[in-house]
């Protein structure tokens, strides 16, 4: 586990219009060492919290005004259509990207990203839809691609293959996952099941916000589930998860908060208790302009001699 | 949470187990095994002098001669790259310590360390190129393959007046340059080459930093998926460039076995066998693409080259049919790695 950010900083959040959570009024004194991190565990302060955050590439307008929570052992979804701004919104949590405008918090700290490495230090682990894996490699090969643990010095420092391995075997059979061969190049997995080594894997190297870039995407009913009940592990072992998906079916049955995405602004901010699965599929399909769609389809449809009958 | 660890399992039973034979199979280096035990059955049979020990050494040679540099270029193709200026670069090698102990009249081992810096320079500008441009090392390194062929030959011809350099044989230090880089051992009735042992020791260090050091799981990395290592902290280009300096070393041994070999150095040489050491490493199980191969590969093909130039010498055959049987291998070798690709990255 990486340790915990530094905790609250009355003077730099001074000011700062804040979610919730208590806050310490400025002025009082700064809590000290242990009682910070245990008062910032008990009130709850987000893992991850997005306030009004901007990006600009050039003349476009790529984010405007995104604000977003995540806390440990919830699920926060991110819905929004092609280019609805989900992408840049995740560079910027994985800290591919800086934001132009905003804040940006982690552990209630304001930060500024520089670096995908930093984003790791800190906790916050991207899977990317690609996954960042290479097939021809083996499974436990892959796991730790990057991070490789070594034993010995000097010219006879090697890789620890026997933790690899039994690590390997242990974090994806706590994912659910009884893989026969650790062995076999990850390329021989199923899309479920290599996105699944791809969660186990930032779950081992001590994320605390997990971001997943649209899991579901390319998988079949079945498949989808298997990935949905790891996102469900990772949440029940205490992670903050950014669900990033164009799935309303998929995210309503893991998330916890919902926040909606359109053309680069926020478009809807909903607790699970809010909204229906019918209310999120409308709103996110793009609610009256889909109507207004239907209704043009429909009358061109009737009269219409140029129909594909 | 349980259940679903169970269903997953009951999943799992549908797959087959994966038998040692299908493990087997999927190892890289198969493929250069089986043909190089067809290739020394052949000569055992039909060229009556091919399993004296004495032929076995002069096999051993030849194939040392290559190895020395098919295990580098291996290890340069599994990280996703290639030096076609790999063969002229071990005459530049040479040409480089020939010339600055004879211009010089310094000891020979001054030309050596020179001759090490100058070389490993060359990789280390083959892989920055590389690197910084993002250009196919195809096109770098043929740039440079050009720029070497001919500054090869200009420098020996400006220098010395003829295409060849001229001998150093009467130099201080040549005798112990010799033995380390051109002597041969005799252990009973079998003379081994000292490059044989540079063969051996080169195939060890590969295979260890290929499957036992964090380089290694690098250079997997770098040719399997370029984007995915980087997303995941990988030092791309530092892999790559490390890759270019080893066959830069590669080519500074091959380059120095030369030189105290035969005292002078044609400085044409090595026009052309940028493409044996490729097809070394291809015998050997690595992928033109990347991402899979070994080194022990790369030197079991480079043995295929050794007993089949010298078996068809000892089986007294036209040698213009070599090169015939060399293509028809690489063909045959391409096509077994191609098949063992696809499965290994078949979905189930």
């Amino acid at each position: 586990m990486t340790a915990p950010h530094e905790p609250h900083d009355p003077a730099a959040d001074a000011g700062a219009d804040h979610g919730p959570g208590p806050t310490p009024a400025p002025g009082t004194p700064p809590p000290t060492g242990d009682a910070a991190a245990a008062e910032t565990a008990a009130s709850g302060t987000p893992l991850l919290e997005l306030a009004g955050v901007s990006k600009h590439y050039g003349n476009i307008r790529a984010l405007e005004q995104v604000s977003l929570t995540v806390r440990g052992g919830a699920v926060t979804c991110v819905l929004g259509d092609n280019g609805a701004g989900k992408s840049t919104l995740i560079k910027i949590i994985a800290g591919l990207h800086r934001h132009d405008a905003g804040i940006f918090r982690v552990d209630g700290a304001e930060t500024t990203l520089a670096s995908p490495r930093q984003a790791l230090e800190l906790g916050i682990a991207t899977v990317y839809q690609d996954l960042a894996m290479v097939p021809l490699m083996p499974v436990w090969r892959n796991f730790f691609l990057g991070s490789e643990p070594t034993v010995g010095r000097g010219p006879l420092r090697r890789l620890d293959v026997r933790l690899m391995r039994s690590t390997t075997r242990e974090r994806l059979l706590r994912m659910g996952i009884d893989l026969r061969d650790v062995d076999q190049p990850i390329g021989t997995l199923s899309g479920g099941e290599r996105q699944s080594v791809a969660i186990a894997r930032a779950v081992h190297f001590g994320a605390r916000v997990l971001v997943l870039d649209e899991p579901t995407a390319a998988l079949g009913v079945k498949q989808a589930g298997v990935v949905l009940r790891r996102v469900a592990a990772a949440r029940d072992e205490g992670l903050g998860v950014v669900l990033v998906t164009h799935n309303p079916h998929h995210a309503h049955l893991v998330g916890d908060h919902f926040v909606l995405l359109k053309r680069g602004a926020m478009a809807g901010d909903h607790a699970a208790g809010e909204i229906t699965l019918d209310e999120l599929t409308r709103q996110m399909a793009g609610g009256s302009e889909l109507a207004e769609l239907g209704h043009e389809l429909r009358r061109a449809a009737s009269p219409g001699p140029d129909s594909d009958e | 949470m349980s259940a679903t660890v169970e269903s997953i399992a009951a999943e799992d039973e549908r797959l087959l187990p994966r038998s040692p034979l299908r493990r087997l199979i999927s190892r890289p280096e198969l493929g250069s095994v089986l043909g190089a035990i067809a290739v020394f059955l052949v000569f055992a049979v039909v060229a009556d002098n091919f399993l004296r020990a004495g032929s076995l050494g002069t096999v051993l040679y030849a194939a040392s001669t290559i190895g020395i540099m098919a295990v580098p270029v291996a290890l340069l193709m599994i990280g996703g790259e290639f030096d076609l200026s790999a063969g002229v670069m071990v005459t530049s090698s040479a040409l480089i310590s020939s010339m600055i102990s004879y211009e010089f009249t310094a000891n020979v081992w001054v030309g050596v360390g020179v001759s090490l810096v100058a070389t490993l320079a060359i990789g280390l500008f083959n892989g920055i190129l590389l690197t910084r441009t993002g250009l196919p090392s195809f096109i770098i390194t043929l740039g440079t393959f050009l720029m070497l062929t001919g500054l090869n030959l200009g420098f020996t011809k400006l220098i010395s007046g003829t295409v060849a350099t001229k001998s150093i044989a009467d130099m201080d230090g040549f005798p112990a340059a010799r033995a380390l880089f051109a002597s041969h051992l005799t252990i009973g009735s079998f003379a081994i080459q000292v490059t044989v042992l540079w063969w051996i020791g080169m195939v060890a260090v590969a295979t260890w930093i290929l499957l036992r050091t964090r380089a290694g799981n690098w250079i997997f990395a770098v040719g399997g998926g370029r984007d995915a290592a980087r997303a995941v902290g990988v030092p791309v280009e530092r892999t790559k460039i490390g890759l270019y300096l080893g066959v830069a070393f590669g080519a500074w041994i091959s380059g120095q076995h030369l030189l105290f070999n035969y005292n002078v150095v044609q400085s044409g040489e090595g026009v052309g066998n940028e493409l044996i050491y490729i097809a070394a490493a291809v015998i050997g199980g690595c992928l033109l693409t990347g991402g899979y191969g070994s080194a022990i590969g790369a030197a079991v093909g480079a043995l295929i080259f050794g007993m089949t130039s010298k078996g068809i010498v000892f089986a007294q055959w036209d040698p213009n049919w070599f090169k015939f049987f060399l293509g028809a291998m690489l063909l045959a070798a391409t096509l077994l790695n191609l098949w063992i690709r696809r499965r290994a990255e078949a979905t189930r």
